[in-house]
């Protein structure tokens, strides 16, 4: 399988991308984005824009600020909003919704969702980190509230009346006495652009005057889900389209040695393609091309394995590249000598699949010389980029449409086979579809990394942690800062990427549902209660006891009193558990109770209270079925998931060794929203699913005073560990 | 050999021409194009090729279509009627049931298997009888509360 070395590299520092600083006073001169971007845009004014840096520094479009680019009001009254996000279940497709029809004053039934479509939406890098609403949010605000602006005019125009005594409500202009005299957005636009500009910024509502954002919605997608008509890549249909399979090695870095293509060849209406990598066999008919496939001899030539995934923890530690202050304060020395008992531990954390339900998939067709691409893709505008690379065509032939995804989770961004269906498109002039298969899905997933954590750490005679060293391997560095107040602390990571160095691990790595947070706050919030112990405290007022961040002591404030937490010393043999952390802006705290058999070692999560602040929620209806949906999807790792393998050669394949949670897995959970309608809104796909292996672990300990240090924690681990 | 199959789709008299081993699965998806029969796994461990064959939740893409004959398959685009939604595909639009949506049509097919079979049935029924279905989002909570509150609607007014 080919792999275009250049891609991963400029895909790894986009996903990776600080956002920290958007802030920055550094930004381009309007004008100089207009080159970017090229395309017959007049616009001139110059003002600076939040995602200037950021564009600058990936040479990559910004958003433009034309409101006509984000939204477009028809004939018929109907609003579309146009967004390069695409929707695999996170929800947007709600939210974003509820943003613009808010910010416009229009019923949000009349709006309909244009999402990922790379003609008709804005350029987006990617939907992954839980950014959407904290990054396209803002600027989609400012378009519908200058387009709510501009028709504020238009309409004092129309009406002959002072735009001061007009009002806006459901999509209409009324003048503020007289009721009647009033005139849709539809009749002043009558389904064209927005040609008119506003010379100042438009004024955003305050949050007191929202209406639609902070109301809980349901899902505006549900009815097309329930009832089957709701498309995935795999559901499109194209006249003359083949099916395609493909060889593929049994292990990661087999070399073909020989292939023999004949007995496929014989197959009625097959087409057999060997073009230098790609090796592939189309039908019409799906289990046709599979039948030819299992048709085609080969031999590979594996390479001897030299790690497996019980010595890749080793082999971590023994690659690992020089370590990166991530933060540093005081002095570790000085905090040792403070210290009257000290603990080091080490934690690891095993690879993960992502196993989104629906496999990769794509549908390429070439049209003359357009190409036109679906597929299952977090990445749209990435994805239009490499087909055009992949054919050598100017990037505007290339048109890429998401349909619905299923599911995603940081795992559908790389497209490899979306390129498959484009190579093999151009090849036979026909519309081919590429949907792996279970087992190529596990294959060439982009796992989440085995990592080791090491954390030395030390506590006062009154339980004041005085020193806090913590060195991360491999996992990446979201979440690896501790948020507790301890006056000499380090955190250092060696290869701070979830991408590892060349010789690292024997297969892809990449981006897992909170990247690196789940394995950092696995291992700091184990630690933590470790202290805890050690100093004869219950393991919320010591935390308490070390914490300052008013943000954290609330959110654990508020999982407390929902869960009704009663101090006791740890292990209280009651089964509780706690932990905290930090991700993509949001705070989160769970409490857990689990039930150990102390004969099979085998956990069963009765309950778990998840407690959540992010800022103003859009839809908090959306924001509880995330957490809800976080909690649920971090039993897995925090228990079961864990990839076996050996070299390049993955053993899971399929969901009967590869355990994912089922039904009778669930506790019982109870989320709990912090409003605060005034805090911009921050993350909501990925937070709450990073305490998961912490508070497990924590009251897997309360329970039977097994401190299991790796995940997942299997019933062997857990016995083990049992005093 | 060539042989015809025949039996009712979505209540609609079907005969379909065999010439080889087929997969129910594929048969739907690509001769008949009802796509909401999802491909998950290929090897039943998922459930979301989940579809009714004389009112049993079978997995389609291990039933071989030859095995159809005579029978009543249903699949989601079969469940509602005359353009209304099933109780039960309400109760997942009201309970926000679902999220990406990919397992979504064959949890709610293999529901209603279990619904026809137990009527009334209790939480652990309900988990025992959705174990085998797979949802990778974590929607379980809420589709075990749909299916509770599809159960209620399906007994009819009376019993409410």
């Amino acid at each position: 399988m080919k792999k275009d070395d250049s891609w991963d590299i400029n895909f790894s520092n986009l996903i990776e991308q600080d956002f920290s600083d958007n802030s920055s006073s550094m930004s381009l001169k309007r004008r100089e984005f207009l080159k970017l971007m090229g395309g017959g845009i007049v616009i001139l004014i110059t003002v600076g824009d939040p995602l200037s840096l950021e564009a600058q520094r990936r040479r990559r479009p910004p958003l433009p600020d034309d409101p006509n680019a984000f939204l477009r009001i028809g004939e018929d009254g109907r609003v579309s909003c146009f967004t390069g996000k695409i929707e695999m279940g996170q929800g947007v497709i709600t939210s974003l919704a509820q943003m613009l029809a808010d910010e416009l004053d229009v019923a949000l039934d009349s709006v309909d969702m244009v999402m990922g479509d790379t003609d008709l939406c804005p350029w987006d890098m990617g939907t992954f980190g839980s950014m959407t609403t904290r990054f396209f949010g803002p600027p989609l605000r400012d378009a519908a509230a200058e387009a709510k602006a501009i028709l504020k005019e238009l309409a004092a125009e129309h009406l002959k009346i002072e735009q001061g005594h007009l009002i806006t409500k459901d999509g209409i202009v009324y003048a503020k006495d007289q009721e009647q005299k009033k005139v849709s957005y539809a009749e002043l636009t009558q389904g064209k652009k927005i040609a008119r500009r506003l010379k100042q910024k438009a004024v955003l509502e305050t949050p007191a005057e929202f209406t639609v954002v902070g109301q809980p919605e349901l899902r505006r997608d549900a009815v097309e889900k329930v009832t089957g008509k709701a498309k995935f890549s795999g559901d499109i249909r194209e006249p003359g389209m083949l099916y395609a399979r493909l060889l593929r090695p049994p292990a990661h870095g087999a070399q073909l040695i020989s292939v023999d293509t004949s007995g496929a060849k014989r197959i009625k209406g097959i087409q057999v393609i060997e073009n230098e990598d790609l090796i592939a066999v189309l039908h019409e008919d799906p289990e046709m091309a599979e039948l030819a496939l299992k048709e085609i001899k080969s031999q590979f030539k594996t390479p001897e394995a030299t790690v497996d995934d019980k010595t890749i923890f080793n082999h971590l530690l023994k690659v690992a590249p020089e370590g990166e202050t991530v933060s540093q304060g005081g002095d570790i020395p000085t905090g040792e000598k403070l210290a009257a008992q000290t603990v080091d531990a080490i934690y690891l954390d095993g690879y993960k699949a992502h196993a989104p339900i629906e496999t990769h998939t794509a549908v390429a067709k070439m049209d003359g010389d357009n190409l036109t691409i679906w597929a299952s893709t977090q990445t749209p505008f990435s994805l239009k980029d490499q087909a055009a690379e992949t054919l050598g065509f100017p990037p505007e032939k290339v048109r890429v449409i998401p349909p619905f995804v299923g599911g995603g989770f940081g795992g559908k961004t790389s497209n490899q086979q979306a390129i498959e269906a484009v190579r093999l498109a151009k090849i036979t002039g026909k519309p081919v579809q590429v949907a792996w298969t279970r087992a190529e899905e596990f294959f060439y997933d982009t796992f989440r990394p085995a990592a080791v954590v090491k954390i030395s750490a030390g506590i006062s005679d009154s339980g004041q942690i005085t020193f806090w060293d913590y060195g991360v391997y491999f996992a990446g560095t979201r979440g690896s800062e501790h948020f507790y107040d301890i006056p000499h602390h380090q955190t250092v990571a060696y290869n701070s990427s979830w991408r590892g160095a060349p010789g690292s691990h024997p297969f892809g790595t990449g981006a897992w549902r909170a990247p690196a947070n789940n394995t950092n706050t696995f291992a700091r919030e184990s630690q933590i209660e470790i202290l805890a112990m050690m100093a004869g405290m219950d393991t919320l007022e010591f935390r308490l006891k070390n914490l300052k961040d008013k943000r954290m002591r609330r959110v654990l404030e508020a999982a407390a009193k929902q869960f009704g937490w009663t101090p006791a010393k740890p292990p209280s043999g009651r089964g509780y558990g706690i932990a905290c952390g930090i991700d993509a802006g949001t705070y989160v705290a769970h409490m857990a109770e689990v039930e150990v058999d102390k004969k099979t070692g085998d956990v069963q999560v009765k309950r778990v209270v998840c407690a959540q602040d992010m800022g103003l929620s859009i839809n908090p209806e959306g924001s509880k079925i995330q957490m809800e949906g976080c909690v649920t999807m971090g039993l897995g790792y925090a228990l079961k998931e864990d990839i076996r393998f050996k070299g390049g050669e993955i053993f899971d394949l399929n969901f009967d060794t590869y355990e994912i949670p089922r039904f009778s897995w669930l506790p019982k959970i109870e989320t709990v929203l912090i409003e605060d309608r005034n805090a911009a809104p921050q993350g909501g796909g990925e937070p709450a699913i990073i305490c998961m292996g912490g508070v497990i672990a924590n009251a897997i300990f309360d329970a039977c005073g097994a401190r299991v240090l790796q995940q997942p924690m299997i019933p062997e681990r857990i016995l083990e560990a049992m005093p | 050999m060539e042989k015809i199959i025949r039996f009712k789709l979505n209540g609609q008299e079907k005969n379909l021409t065999l010439d080889r081993e087929r997969m129910l699965l594929w048969v739907l998806r690509t001769d008949y194009d009802l796509t909401g029969t999802k491909y998950g796994c290929g090897e039943g461990f998922c459930g979301a090729c989940t579809v009714l064959i004389n009112n049993e939740a079978v997995r389609s893409c291990q039933y071989a279509a030859e095995d159809l004959d005579g029978k009543e398959v249903l699949t989601i685009e079969g469940l509602s009627k005359n353009g209304k939604l099933h109780p039960l595909q309400e109760a997942f639009v009201k309970h926000d049931a679902l999220q990406c949506g990919f397992c979504t049509p064959g949890m709610i097919l293999n529901a209603y298997s279990l619904l026809l079979k137990n009527p009334n049935p209790g939480t652990k029924d309900i988990i025992n009888g959705m174990e085998e279905n797979l949802c990778r989002c974590g929607a379980h909570t809420r589709i075990v509360q749909a299916i509770r509150t599809a159960a209620k609607e399906m007994k009819g007014g009376s019993q409410r």
